[in-house]
């Protein structure tokens, strides 16, 4: 019996120390062509010199969920290691027609929107992985979008933290301030992740935000 | 995996005008989640614009996005959805207020004080929205 104890109170002590250590899930959300490939490629180019993702002006160029391990991220002489997640866009509707815009022949544009229907339940059924969601949203943009909503409504259900991009500053239309009175409640940091602009501030709000995984 | 199926209601993308169904909360309040979104889809894939009652939860609209795309593609002509609530709880509201309103939508069941809209893609080809209004925009 006192083995026994002693046997659990050794491997709790055990697991707890490697809990401590596990990678931190960070995982990049938002509608498609928001910038979210953009800023993890960012992100991974800056630290381990290889990026996560292709970009492209073609909506739901990421159509299933990428990853990249062990990204340590140096921030004022802290280090954090994280699991980069990033996933396909989401939206409420997919029409193979829209990619015809882009010249992508018929085929390529069916394939296309299946695989983006796939990858949208694919972003859903990963927001219970999360330990910290950015999500990234396009400025330039209208931010009273109802998709924004739900994700952030079922990350604060779930108690992950999260904090709200608003890319593309260097676009004319770029409106942060549109983006925050849409958010009120959550901090926006405005970035440009295609020119680097403004990426000490969101990695300061992203070390701010890992101290408040729930354990 | 979802199989494709035959749709037998209206076909979808062929209407000269649009209906709206108001969906009262009473009627989906005591169906659990699958059944209320069941319930909703069947009514958009029927051509019409949903105006519900409330809300449905976070979860339960994380779901609907979800099963509307598994049904992308196994329904003839059907896109997908527009989706838009109008509920007063994204504001920066006081801590009294927010327990206020927790009290109020316990006691009621849900937001009744929020209205959904939802309406099939291809007739709703936008949900415009800003604070102070909501535009319904149609495709042709």
């Amino acid at each position: 019996m006192a083995i026994k104890i002693f046997k659990n109170f050794f491997k709790r002590i055990i697991n707890n120390i490697f809990k401590g250590k596990k990678d931190v899930k960070l995982g990049f959300y938002g509608p498609p062509n928001s910038g979210k490939t953009s800023l993890a490629n960012r992100i991974c180019k800056d630290f381990t010199g290889e990026e996560i993702g292709s970009v492209s002006k073609v909506p739901h160029e990421t159509r299933s969920v990428q990853f990249k391990e062990k990204v340590e991220i140096e921030y004022k002489g802290k280090k954090m290691v994280f699991k980069m997640i990033d996933t396909p866009g989401i939206a409420t509707k997919i029409d193979f027609e829209e990619f015809l815009k882009f010249k992508v022949n018929k085929n390529e544009a069916k394939k296309r929107a299946k695989e983006a229907t796939q990858g949208i339940i694919e972003s859903i059924q990963w927001l219970d992985d999360m330990d910290v969601v950015v999500i990234v949203l396009d400025s330039s943009k209208n931010p009273y979008n109802q998709v924004n909503i739900t994700i952030i409504g079922n990350l604060v259900a779930r108690k992950i933290p999260v904090l709200i991009v608003a890319n593309k500053i260097d676009l004319k239309r770029a409106n942060i301030k549109k983006v925050e009175a849409a958010f009120p409640e959550y901090e926006v940091v405005g970035i440009s992740a295609k020119k680097g602009k403004n990426l000490e501030e969101f990695y300061e709000s992203i070390f701010k935000l890992s101290k408040k995984i729930k354990k | 995996m979802v199989k494709k199926r035959k749709s037998n209601k209206k076909d979808l993308g062929k209407i000269k005008g649009f209906s709206i169904q108001f969906l009262p909360y009473s009627e989906i309040k005591n169906l659990d989640s699958h059944q209320r979104i069941r319930k909703i889809l069947n009514i958009v894939l029927g051509n019409y614009i949903l105006i519900l009652q409330g809300r449905l939860t976070s979860d339960e609209e994380s779901r609907l996005i979800g099963d509307t795309m598994a049904m992308i593609g196994h329904i003839k002509n059907f896109k997908g959805i527009e989706l838009a609530v109008i509920s007063s709880n994204g504001k920066k509201s006081s801590m009294i207020d927010k327990m206020k309103n927790n009290i109020v939508n316990k006691l009621s069941g849900g937001d009744l004080g929020a209205i959904t809209i939802i309406g099939p893609a291809t007739i709703v080809k936008e949900i415009k929205r800003n604070p102070k209004k909501i535009e319904l925009l149609l495709n042709k």
